[in-house]
Parts: C-alpha cells; sequence; structure tokens
C-alpha cells in the first residue's frame, strides 16, 4: 500500500502531505527532513526508488518540486511511479496556477485518487467530477 | 480555467499563505505562525458565533499550519462543528481535518460518528463519500463497532452510486484490517467478489483491493476471485486500447488495474481449472510478448506503464515457479532490463531476478548473467542500484562462483557505502561459510574481511571464524599461520587482534616449530598490540596468555612477568585486574596436570545454524535469506554442513567401499550371529565373506541406547570403553582402547565407516587416525565428532585391526550412535502433552510395541532408562500413576523431531506396552524398535 505522499519544493519546504499511516509529529518531521535531504541530493540518472527504512520511496522530479510517495513492498514501484505522473496532470488539468493557494482541492484530487493507501480511481475525468460539480454549484 | 475563479475567496487564507512564501527565514516563518495561531484562537474562543465560512476559513489555516511541520492543537471542535454543514466545501474542510488530525479523543469521536451516520442515510453521494472516506482514514475501534455492519450493506446495494462503492470498499479494507472481529463475512462476501466484473473500472480497481486482503486472510472463501481476475485480466490485455476510454493511459490498457489484479493472482497458487490456467498463461505470454514489441508512443510514460505490467507479471510468474518455459522467458527479459539505459529499469531487474534467482528452474538462466551483475556492482552510479546488484550476487552465488562472487563482493566493500558496509560483511562471511570446499580458503576470506572491513565486522562474525576453525581440525595450523602473518601488519584491526589472541592461544603450538614464530615470538606480536585494545580484547589477550603458558613453558616466566607488573595486577578496570591476579596465581601454583586439564583446548562447539545467518535474518526480516534457506533445501547442504569430501587427512568417512574390502577377506558370512540385524546381513550379503574376527559385534550397542558411559567390548586382548556427549545435533565420542596384554598392538588402525542408508548421509562421523602402536597395558584414546543430519536407523560401525603377535586381529562393532541420543528433553503439562498427543494421529506416526518384560520393572530402574533416553520423563501427566510419559525433539541438522513417549508396564503380566507418537514416522519406528529391547 501507499503509506504517504509528500510533496516539497526546492527550497525543501513542504507543499502537501498526506499520510495513510498513523506516524506522530517527531517522526514525520524527521522523515520530511530526510525525504527533502534525498530529493534534494539526487541526479537525474539515479533511480528513482530508494529504500528508506522498512519501506521504499518513489520519487519523481517536475522543474522546482518533488514528489515522494512511500510504498510497502507489496506496491509495484513503476506504477506508483506512472501514478504520480498521472496525478500532476490532473492537478495541471484542473489548474493554472500555484497549487498552494487551494491546499483544500488539491487534498479533494489526491482523495479521489488515493484513498487509504489504495489506488481508487485512475481516470482522470472521474477524479475531477466531483471538483467539477463543485465548481456549477458555486457554492463556495 | 484559471484557477482564481474557482478558489472560494477565502482571501486571508491567501494572504497568509503569501505572507509564509515571503518569510526569508524559518524563525520569521515561526513567528508568523504563531501570530496566526494567537489569532484563530482568539476567534476561536471569543463570544461573537463564527459562521461556517469563518470556520472553515481558520480550520483550513489549521490545516496549512500542520502541513507546515507544526503541531495542532486545538480547533477540532470548530472541524466538528463543519461536519454538519450543508455546504461541501465546509463538509469537506471538516472531514479533512478530522482525518489528518484525529486523535482517539472519545468524545469527539461520539460527535463525529453522529455526523457521519447522518451523511450516509444522507443519499447524497458526494457527502457518503467524505463520510466513508473518514471512516477509512480514522478506523477507530468506535468507528468500527458504529458502521461496520453498514458499510458491507453500502458496498453490495443494488442502487448504490459506483463512486460511493469505491469509497465503501476500502472503507471496509481499513475496519477490517483495524477491527477483523467485527466485520463479519456473509451473504456479502460473494458479492464482493463479483465486483471484479463491474462494468466501472474504478470500482474495480477499488475493490481489488478489498478483495486482495480478504483473500490473504480466508483464502478459501475468496478462491472464486482467481478465475474472475484472469478472466478480466485477459480481457483488458487482449482488448485494443481504445476499448477502454478514459482507462487507457499513454496507449496502455488500465495499468494499475493491470497491475492489481496480478497482484491479486499471487495470493493464490496456478490455478487448477485447466481452462483458467490456459487463459492465465496466455494473458502472461502477451505481456512478455508486448515487451518485444516496437513502443506505441515514445514517451517514457508509455513504457513505464507497460513494464509495471510486465514486473508484476513476471512477480506472478516466478511466485507460480511452476512454468519453467516462463521463467526462463522472464529471466531473459530481466537479462535485456540489466543493460538498459534507465536506472529505475536496471534496478527492478536486479532486485526482480534476486527472487527469480531461487527458483531452480531458472537458477542457472540467472547465473548467465553474473558478468553483468558484477559489471552493475563495478560501474552504477547509484547506490541503491548498487546494493540490488550485490543482493543478486549473493542470491545467485552457489557452488561453482562462490570464489568468483566472494573475491567480487571483497574488492566492492574497500568502497562500497558506509550505509551497506556491514550487511555485505555478513554476506561475504556467509558465502565464504556455506561454499567453502577448502578451510583454508574461508579462512583467508574471513581474515580478509576483517582487514577491508574492520569497523563492520560484527561480534557474530569473528564469533564463527573462531568456532569453524575450532571444530574443524584440518584448518587449524593453517589459521595460526594466517593470523600470525597478518598480525604483523603494523596496524591491524582490533577484530584482528581477537581472532589472532584466540587462535594463536589455541593452536599457536601448531606453528611454533618455525622458529620465525616461535612461542616467543608469538608471544611479543601479540603483545605489541596489547596497549592499543580496548578492555574486552585486552581481556582476550590475557587469557591467551594463560594458555601460552599451558602450551609452551617457555614462555612461562615472560608471560608471569607482564602479568606481574603493575598496569596488569593494578588495572584500574576490575576484570583485567581479576584476570591478571587469578592467572598469574594459576600459572604458579598449579601443577602442569592441573594447568593442562583447565587449559585445554576448547571443545567443538555445538551449535550449527550459523549465528551470522540468524544476525542477516534479524537485520532483513524473513524474506532477505530465503535464497539461502531454499538452496539448503533444493541443493545438498553446503559443504561445511553437510559435506562428504574433507581434507585428506580425514579418515573418518572412506568410501564404503573401501571398508567392505576390509570385511572381506575370509570365510562366508555364515558365521555371522544372527543377532547382527537385518541391516548388517544386507551388507555382508553384498560384500561377500567375512572374517569370522570380523564379525559384527552388537551387544554392547543395546547397552548404550540409555546410557552414554561404559565399556562397549571387551575380550582377552582389548577392552574398548566410550564416554560421549551429546548437544544438539552433534556429539562427540571418546573411544579408549586398552590394551589389556604385555605385549605391543602393532599397525593398529581403526575406521569408522557408514553404512547402508547413512551414507546418503544421514549422519556425518569425523575422526583422524590412531598411532599405529598401542604398548603393553597401555590406552590410547581416539574423538569421534558426530553430527546428526537427519534421523537415521542403522549405526556406524567400528572396524579395528592390529596385529598381536604376528596374527592379524580383526574386529567389528556397532557404535551406540542411536537416534534418541539427540533427544532434548521438552517439559510440558498434562494438558499439552495430550493435545500434541492428539494431534499426532495419523496412523503412520505411531508405532506401538507389546513385549514381555526381560529385566526388572523396578520403578527407579525404569525411570533412569527413561532418563537415560534423553526425552523429558513427565511427572503427573498420565492419569495412571503407574505409566510413564516422556516429551522431546530430536535435533537433526534439517529438522525438529517432536516425539511423545507412553510406557504402560503391566506388572502382574509382566508385560510392557510402549507407544511411540513423533512428528516423523521413520522416527517412531525406529524409537520404538530400540527401546523395546531396553526393558
Amino acid at each position: 500500500m501507499i503509506t504517504f505522499v509528500l510533496m516539497v519544493n526546492r527550497q525543501g519546504q513542504t507543499r502537501l502531505c498526506r499520510y495513510y499511516q498513523s506516524i506522530n509529529m517527531s517522526r514525520r518531521t524527521a522523515l520530511e527532513a530526510n525525504i527533502v535531504h534525498t530529493c534534494l541530493s539526487r541526479s537525474r540518472d539515479q533511480c528513482s526508488f530508494v529504500e528508506y527504512q522498512e519501506s521504499k520511496v518513489v520519487f519523481r522530479q517536475y522543474a522546482a518540486l518533488y514528489i515522494a510517495v512511500g510504498i510497502t513492498e507489496d506496491e509495484n514501484e513503476l506504477s506508483i511511479y506512472e501514478l504520480v505522473q498521472n496525478f500532476v496532470e490532473v492537478l495541471d488539468k484542473y489548474f493554472s496556477r500555484v497549487i498552494m493557494f487551494n491546499l483544500d482541492r488539491v487534498h479533494i484530487i489526491l482523495d479521489e485518487m488515493i484513498q487509504n493507501g489504495r489506488i481508487v480511481e485512475t481516470n482522470k475525468s472521474n477524479i475531477l467530477a466531483p471538483l467539477n460539480a463543485l465548481d456549477k454549484m458555486a457554492d463556495g | 480555467m484559471p484557477a482564481v475563479s474557482k478558489g472560494d475567496g477565502m482571501r486571508g487564507l491567501a494572504v497568509f499563505i503569501s505572507d509564509i512564501r515571503n518569510c526569508k527565514s524559518k524563525e520569521a516563518e515561526i513567528k508568523r505562525i504563531n501570530k496566526e495561531l494567537a489569532n484563530i484562537r482568539s476567534k476561536f474562543k471569543g463570544d461573537k458565533a463564527l459562521d461556517g465560512y469563518s470556520k472553515k476559513k481558520y480550520v483550513c489555516k489549521l490545516l496549512f499550519i500542520f502541513l507546515l511541520g507544526h503541531d495542532i492543537d486545538f480547533g477540532h471542535m470548530e472541524a466538528v462543528n463543519l461536519l454538519s454543514s450543508n455546504k461541501y466545501t465546509e463538509k469537506q474542510i471538516g472531514y479533512l481535518f478530522i482525518s489528518v488530525l484525529v486523535n482517539s479523543n472519545s468524545e469527539l469521536i461520539r460527535l463525529i460518528n453522529n455526523a457521519i451516520k447522518n451523511d450516509l442515510s444522507s443519499r447524497n453521494p458526494t457527502f457518503m463519500c467524505l463520510a466513508l472516506h473518514c471512516i477509512a482514514n480514522v478506523g477507530s475501534r468506535e468507528m468500527a463497532e458504529a458502521f461496520a455492519s453498514e458499510i458491507p450493506r453500502i458496498l453490495v446495494a443494488g442502487d448504490t452510486m459506483d463512486s460511493v462503492k469505491q469509497s465503501a470498499a476500502l472503507c471496509l479494507l481499513r475496519l477490517y484490517k483495524t477491527s477483523p472481529d467485527l466485520v463479519l463475512m456473509g451473504e456479502w462476501t460473494s458479492r464482493v467478489v463479483h465486483l471484479l466484473n463491474d462494468q466501472h473500472m474504478g470500482v474495480v480497481t477499488a475493490a481489488i483491493s478489498l478483495i486482495t486482503c480478504l483473500s490473504q486472510k480466508n483464502p478459501d472463501e475468496f478462491k472464486t476471485c482467481v478465475s474472475l481476475a484472469v478472466s478480466r485480466l485477459s480481457r483488458i490485455v487482449s482488448s485494443a486500447s481504445t476499448d477502454l476510454q478514459d482507462y487507457t493511459y499513454y496507449f496502455v490498457p488500465a495499468p494499475w488495474l493491470s497491475c492489481k489484479l496480478l497482484r491479486l493472482l499471487q495470493c493464490y497458487p496456478p490455478p487448477e481449472d485447466g481452462a483458467v490456467k490456459g487463459r492465465l498463461v496466455e494473458c502472461l505470454e502477451t505481456i512478455l510478448n508486448k515487451a518485444q514489441e516496437p513502443p506505441k508512443s515514445k514517451k517514457v510514460q508509455h513504457s513505464n506503464a507497460k513494464n509495471a505490467i510486465l514486473f508484476e507479471a513476471i512477480s506472478l510468474i516466478i511466485h507460480y515457479d511452476s512454468e519453467p518455459n516462463l521463467l526462463v522467458r522472464a529471466c531473459n527479459q530481466l537479462g535485456q532490463f540489466l543493460q538498459h539505459r534507465e536506472t529505475n529499469l536496471r534496478y527492478l531487474a536486479l532486485e526482480s531476478m534476486c527472487t527469480l534467482a531461487s527458483s531452480e528452474f531458472s537458477h542457472e538462466a540467472v547465473k548467465t548473467h553474473i558478468e553483468t551483475v558484477i559489471n552493475a556492482l563495478k560501474t552504477e552510479r547509484d547506490v541503491s542500484v548498487r546494493q540490488r546488484a550485490a543482493d543478486l550476487l549473493y542470491a545467485m552465488c552457489d557452488r561453482s562462483n562462490a570464489k568468483q562472487i566472494v573475491a567480487e563482493m571483497l574488492s566492492y566493500l574497500e568502497t562500497a557505502d558506509y550505509s551497506i558496509r556491514e550487511e555485505m560483511v555478513l554476506k561475504v562471511a556467509i558465502l565464504a561459510e556455506k561454499y567453502a570446499v577448502d578451510y583454508s580458503w574461508y579462512v583467508d576470506t574471513i581474515l580478509n574481511l576483517i582487514r577491508i572491513a574492520g569497523d563492520y565486522v560484527s561480534e557474530e562474525v569473528w564469533y564463527r571464524v573462531i568456532q569453524i576453525v575450532i571444530n574443524r581440525d584440518d584448518v587449524q595450523g593453517y589459521a595460526a599461520k594466517t593470523v600470525f602473518e597478518a598480525l604483523q601488519a603494523p596496524a591491524c584491526h582490533e577484530n584482528m587482534v581477537k581472532v589472532g589472541g584466540y587462535i594463536l592461544g589455541e593452536f599457536g603450538n601448531l606453528i611454533a616449530g618455525d622458529p620465525r614464530s616461535s612461542p616467543l615470538v608469538q608471544f611479543n606480536l601479540l603483545h605489541s598490540k596489547f596497549h592499543l585494545c580496548s578492555v574486552p580484547t585486552r581481556a582476550l589477550l590475557l587469557s591467551a596468555y594463560i594458555k601460552f603458558i599451558n602450551l609452551f613453558p617457555e614462555t612461562k616466566a615472560t608471560i608471569q612477568e607482564v602479568l606481574r607488573c603493575d598496569s596488569q595486577i593494578r588495572n584500574s578496570d576490575v576484570e583485567l585486574q581479576q584476570r591478571a591476579v587469578e592467572y598469574l596465581k594459576l600459572s604458579s601454583i598449579a601443577s602442569t596436570d592441573v594447568l593442562a586439564t583447565v587449559l585445554e583446548e576448547m571443545p567443538p562447539f555445538p551449535e550449527r545454524e550459523s549465528s551470522i545467518l540468524a544476525k542477516l535474518k534479524k537485520k532483513k526480516g524473513p524474506g532477505a535469506v530465503s535464497v539461502t534457506d531454499l538452496e539448503d533445501s533444493k541443493r545438498e547442504g553446503g559443504e561445511l554442513n553437510g559435506g562428504g569430501d574433507r581434507g585428506p587427512d580425514t579418515s573418518s568417512t572412506p568410501s564404503p567401499s573401501a571398508d567392505l574390502l576390509g570385511i572381506r577377506a575370509g570365510p562366508p558370512v555364515g558365521t555371522a550371529p544372527t543377532s547382527a540385524g537385518s541391516l548388517l546381513v544386507d551388507v555382508f550379503s553384498e560384500a561377500g565373506p567375512a572374517a569370522p574376527s570380523a564379525a559384527v559385534h552388537d551387544d554392547g550397542f543395546l547397552r548404550f541406547v540409555c546410557k552414554n558411559n561404559g565399556v562397549l567390548f571387551e575380550n582377552q586382548l582389548l577392552q574398548i570403553g566410550i564416554k560421549s556427549e551429546y548437544r544438539q545435533n552433534l556429539g562427540r565420542m571418546y573411544l579408549f582402547y586398552g590394551n589389556k596384554t604385555s605385549v605391543q598392538f602393532a599397525s593398529f588402525a581403526t575406521t569408522v565407516s557408514c553404512p547402508g542408508e547413512l551414507q546418503k548421509p544421514q549422519l556425518n562421523v569425523q575422526t583422524k587416525p590412531v598411532e599405529p602402536l598401542v604398548e603393553g597395558g597401555a590406552q590410547i584414546q581416539q574423538v569421534l565428532n558426530i553430527e546428526c543430519l537427519t534421523d537415521f536407523s542403522d549405526a556406524p560401525l567400528l572396524n579395528i585391526k592390529f596385529r598381536y603377535g604376528g596374527a592379524l586381529q580383526n574386529l567389528t562393532l556397532k557404535l551406540p550412535v542411536t537416534i534418541n541420543k539427540f533427544f532434548q528433553p521438552t517439559e510440558m503439562s498434562s494438558n499439552d502433552f495430550f493435545q500434541r498427543w492428539k494431534q499426532l494421529s495419523q496412523p503412520q506416526q505411531e508405532a506401538q510395541k507389546i513385549f514381555k518384560a526381560n529385566h526388572s520393572m523396578d520403578t527407579e530402574v525404569l525411570k533412569a532408562k527413561l532418563l537415560g533416553l534423553g526425552a523429558a520423563l513427565l511427572d503427573n501427566v498420565d492419569p495412571n500413576p503407574e505409566n510413564y510419559v516422556s516429551a522431546g525433539v530430536i535435533q537433526t541438522k534439517g529438522q525438529q523431531v517432536g516425539c511423545l513417549l507412553r510406557l504402560e508396564p503391566n506388572a502382574q503380566a509382566q508385560m510392557y506396552r510402549l507407544t511411540l507418537r513423533c512428528s516423523k514416522d521413520s522416527v517412531s519406528r525406529r524409537l520404538c524398535e530400540l527401546l523395546a529391547q531396553q526393558f
């Protein structure tokens, strides 16, 4: 299963994090610091999968943005690597500017794709359906 | 669509986020956050009631602050209030806050549960999804109690919306994982399996995760999912990519779903139904074929998605481990990836091949890639890839390539990343031990390890090399010579000093003949390292010194002087001081004999499972060493553990034919006592005529079933005494040959052979030749080291030949090595005993005999015999106090056999009934046979 999704920028600031297993703040801070360190020190020709403690972390870099996904042994690395791409494509399709200002909506999208650490939907239109409905209602 | 228009105008939030983004330092950020937290707190505490919008805004700010890595300890109540809002965005923020920041505050959980209940019954699919999602995220016991019966209903109800089904499936999965007792299987279970057929691919995707988890726990109830999964997979794999519309990703049909289906199939063995299996094999072949087709897109996303499925298919092929054709194709495919320009693919190929190496069908195919893998170890720029390469080398190692692989791993160690050195050291040590054909190579390898990566050589590793040197006579001299040379290095690792101290202390005498390594030179060399070492090493060296005094009396004065000096005898470390004082005293007052006894050479170590292997297992979890385990079971054991061909000087296990030749020199077998047992008759019938004097004496044999020491044989010339001790699956037997005459025995020679089934080998017996001359009235000693590899029924034979006054004497004895010697007693309660007794209820597991008493039926005599048997004699277990029950475990190298025994005496009839129940039927039979002759 997927244990966490983490998005950090080149400055090492967390832009999005979602944990699918309970984790306390001190461990979380340590984990994020470690992941950021690993992200920033990776070169393009390095492998995108890194073992981190008992789990594996799948990395993908987009310009100044790094996405790291923690997975357990029973997940398929490449499929998660492409899941990240799919997620980013969905974000691209929906947003046209800094996602940070729309944190709640990024979460809605992520929740449509991953629930409880499992891939639940991969079809972009289905993923965006609730948000589009929301925008139509414009209940803001 | 510009995103700004979609924002719902939480301007305060946007301002706050901008502020944070503009913070130049961490301190500034924290300051800004604290200001905001104070503001939110005052708003929440203020008199003015906040409207939904404000609550949402502040809760959202709290979420944002949490995201930045700050703990949030308030706002929960406001978030719960948001749950009852009718506005989706407010409700969603409320649920998000709860999901991310929940703690098991029971009062709040009750309120949250109420809100969830309302939303679940709202029939508004988006609200239902939020509620389900919240349960899935929190998954607490209280929630499980409240909703565990409701969710399955929602999941399988005909009128549930697809998106709700998706959430319900994963919600149920969470509840099943956290509170399996509350999720009751029922009528819904079969309908869940049929979700694999659902029209909506998203529903299938979500349901598979649930089904996979349920199948792992209840494989039988869910096994219908196999054929459904195969047909779904087949439809996806064979369809043109256009059929699946939006589930096609860069021309690959439903890659994530395919992976999940293949993963689900890995919960089960290959399908039994021929048609289903055929269809699946076809799918797997199609997937393998597609890998060879030209790509439909040049985008990396296309090839990644395709390869994700390919790797998952290969995992399934490896899991089945039954289709040699597919396994070899998989191996070839991975072989191509090993040289791919994408690092990710090389990494995954190495990883996958590691499991492939453990399949007997593909092990050889994997081995053909050895050069590529070695090259990867040397040239890969990424440590995680090199790590995989090292793992794969470890997995593909066998006797044929061990030297090459160990050498490569050793040279890699010199530059290896610090993070993986310790594990590498363990692996090298294990391989060196496992595949050591000659032990000098093993010793060299381990000493090299210490030289190259001394800091990473854990205690287990250097303990192990010492254990092995002590247990193997043939390598002791070499080891002493090699450590002596290694210690010459001006800077050598402390671990080297430890090994050196220990080995020279035990076996320094073996190289003392050479003036370059005379006793004093050895001592000075060791002592030159003393002051650079830590306390434990110094303590070890002190023990080595006292051993030196015993080995080489000429060093006594020098060593006593060292011990006597203040830095030793008044050392501030209590342990060192005590050793110095005691050793000094011991060396001054004890006679040579006493000293020799106290400081005798260490006895062999009994333990056989390598402690290093245990350590690696601990480090890496059970999966890590599966390869090694497999090697043990599928191949014949490594040289060290089971091996037949030892060095030339161990005449212990000569080829059986040679031994039979010895017996053959004489008249026919007809004169052999009939009591020799069927096995021996077999041996003789194959061997042809045997000397009368070589008739096998086995009358001594039965007397030793329940005891370990005594006189095995005696005639006018010769007396043979036995002392033996057993620990786990190892034994050591001392044979004492006493010349009862006043005339010398010449050409005295003994051979131990393992006839019949024992050659398999079941037993491994080693010994050294004895002195060829036994003076009149003298006694000589011979030591046999015995290892029980698997259970056995036959007994090894001891043949003794010597000349007495010109006449050749030839004698063969059955050595009293019986399976019960390897018993470990097991204490257990009456309940346990009978429970296990019942478990061993298959007819072949039981052996029973009713027989007449041949010896005294006295209670104490019986007890002594049963105790001598080696199993635990259990009191107060059998309801009938007249009966005796025992329990024990027979330790062989390969397995442990649990044994239960019940002996029911009938004093009146002078009869016994003996019943054995063992987890292995051959053991039951053998023990019953042996014991029936004891009472």
